[in-house]
């Protein structure tokens, strides 16, 4: 047998175009199985693989609808936009491209509904957004939600989709939406109403160090990335070698940092079930 | 100065007082009478230096707020106040020795300090883990705060690193929730915080206990949501940019001052904090006794609430044009 001898294959010209003859809007690889998969089956599926159970990210406004009960939710952000305070190269077109992109004015939703029935303040952030970063947009918008849950003594849940942390183009003014938004929650917790952080991919940096982390109950999605400090920045700062899973929820929930993991399919009845604890037990009958 | 302690930019004023001191050196030696011309130019030394820290550059001023001589905590605990017990640990894991603090008496008022430490030399750094903490170090600050709270005491920061470390250890330990607990906790904390940032205020690992009712920043020091070289290799890919970025990002203390951000600017000596060490010493503590009997004279709601709208006042945004 010749081992070394060349292989005479034919070649075939194939173009992809041809072979593929999909709309890309149709079908997705499913980044956990490499499967292809009908977009249809996904978004039917509440955006999570029928075959692997895969969790795509949740715009913003389609998180609470699916969160909220029909029809119950009443929207208190959407009436301020960014400004450009340090007059940032680029800021402006990333925000234009954002608004494109979600249909909405920054990287969050905030509003009141019911859940279950249960009157809750309810938020969500849109990686979309230029990462569902938090400018002072996001920070002034969590921290209005978190006060008028004050006063109308509600729970508060906020789901994070916030890989972009702080937001870097409003620079010190970013940093401090840290401090805002966790000096509210100390408001919330001292009027004895619940907050659920549920944390979904990915969230991290001035996100996940302030409101994130502050929960009552931290729920994350499966294998949801949640940092503080990104993979990349760690392995170039001081050039360690990261395990397996770093990370992810499933790692975070070994090393005690959250509560639970819940199924995106079963997030609503299980928040539901956590919320119904604040309210007062029906008297026997 | 000891030469290798020269910033690039203070090169030219640096030869020059070299020269100075070899010709005062040789006057001695031959009996020359060399003074007026002495005088002459270390008038012009002064002149120079002057000229060059008027108008530093925010990239600059990233330098000098690094610079290896500059005070650190520790020397303003020791300098500042009259006595410092230092307490170490965070009660569960270890401590954290890139976080610093203890007990303190100013003018015989005992008081909570609490600080990142950075180190003058490799040994130093080495033992305080380049003013890098751990979530071990939040905790152990927050622990402290607990204590002055309980024997209300007032409670004042100093602000000089890096960040918070990044690394798997934090990541494992929680640095996140550590920092995010200290924001809410610091918000409500029943006694009066005053924060000085004495260098470097990185990010995240800064603001985890830089919430206070005061917040100051020595002249030269530099406060900022990401280092800009961070900021430099995101926007262009090149950490080399980083001047550039030190400027977009407006991080300096006039810059925070002009934001809204910080209340009070502490002037630095001529050249620089490290240049004398003992006049930023007395600055500091001079602020310190300005600053700390009118914020504890003062009803602890009405601080809080105050402390409160400080932070929940800063942001800048519009009026949407229509509704979304």
């Amino acid at each position: 047998m010749d081992w070394f001898k060349k292989p005479k294959y034919m070649t075939v010209r194939v173009t992809s175009k041809k072979k593929l003859d999909i709309p890309d809007n149709l079908v997705t690889r499913c980044p956990g199985c490499s499967e292809i998969i009908l977009n249809k089956d996904i978004e039917n599926a509440q955006r999570t693989c029928p075959k692997c159970n895969h969790h795509f990210q949740m715009p913003a406004r389609e998180r609470i609808l699916f969160l909220a009960d029909p029809d119950s939710f009443r929207e208190t952000s959407g009436r301020i936009q960014a400004a450009d305070p340090l007059a940032f190269p680029g800021y402006r077109d990333k925000v234009v491209k954002g608004k494109k992109q979600t249909g909405n004015l920054d990287s969050v939703i905030a509003g009141f509904c019911t859940m279950g029935g249960i009157p809750v303040g309810l938020a969500a952030t849109d990686f979309r957004f230029m990462g569902g970063s938090m400018g002072s947009v996001l920070g002034e918008e969590i921290a209005a939600l978190i006060e008028k849950a004050v006063e109308r003594k509600n729970p508060v849940v906020i789901v994070s989709a916030s890989g972009g942390g702080a937001r870097m183009q409003e620079g010190i003014i970013s940093l401090m939406q840290m401090a805002k938004t966790s000096a509210a929650l100390a408001r919330l917790a001292a009027a004895k109403q619940m907050f659920i952080s549920v944390l979904t991919d990915p969230t991290g940096g001035g996100v996940t160090a302030s409101f994130a982390m502050l929960g009552d109950v931290i729920i994350a999605e499966p294998n949801a990335l949640i940092m503080f400090a990104g993979p990349r920045v760690i392995e170039q700062t001081i050039r360690q070698h990261l395990p397996k899973r770093f990370q992810r929820a499933e790692f975070l929930q070994e090393h005690g940092m959250i509560d639970i993991i819940v199924r995106r399919q079963e997030m609503r009845d299980r928040l539901i079930q956590l919320l119904s604890i604040t309210q007062p037990v029906p008297a026997q009958e | 100065m000891a030469a290798e302690n020269y910033l690039e930019f203070e090169k030219a004023v640096v030869e020059l007082e070299n020269k100075i001191a070899e010709l005062r050196s040789f006057t001695d030696d031959q009996r020359l009478n060399l003074k007026e011309e002495i005088e002459q130019l270390e008038q012009k030394a002064e002149t120079m230096r002057r000229d060059i820290y008027r108008k530093l550059t925010p990239w600059q001023i990233v330098q000098v707020s690094r610079h290896p001589m500059r005070p650190h905590t520790l020397d303003y605990f020791n300098g500042v106040f009259e006595r410092f017990i230092e307490l170490h640990g965070d009660r569960a894991f270890i401590d954290d020795r890139a976080m610093v603090g203890g007990l303190a008496w100013l003018d015989k008022k005992p008081m909570v300090v609490i600080g990142t430490q950075k180190g003058k030399d490799t040994k130093e750094n080495l033992a305080h883990n380049f003013g890098l903490p751990l979530p071990e170090g939040y905790r152990k600050a927050l622990r402290l705060m607990k204590f002055a709270e309980k024997f209300n005491l007032p409670v004042i920061t100093f602000v000089d690193t890096t960040g918070a470390f990044p690394g798997l250890e934090g990541e494992e330990r929680g640095v996140a929730e550590a920092i995010a607990r200290n924001l809410r906790d610091m918000s409500v904390l029943r006694v009066p915080i005053i924060v000085v940032v004495i260098g470097e205020g990185g990010s995240g690992g800064a603001i985890g206990i830089a919430v206070g009712d005061r917040v100051a920043m020595l002249e030269n020091s530099v406060y900022s949501v990401i280092s800009p070289e961070g900021c430099a290799a995101i926007l262009w890919k090149d950490r080399a940019q980083a001047p550039k970025a030190a400027e977009i990002l407006r991080i300096t203390a006039a810059d925070l001052k002009r934001l809204g951000v910080i209340e009070d600017i502490i002037t630095e000596p001529l050249g620089g904090a490290h240049r004398e060490p003992q006049t930023i010493i007395a600055k500091v503590k001079q602020y310190l006794q300005e600053n700390l009997p009118e914020l504890s004279a003062k009803p602890i709601e009405v601080l809080l609430e105050e402390r409160y709208m400080k932070f929940r006042k800063v942001g800048v945004f519009e009026a949407a044009a229509h509704e979304c």
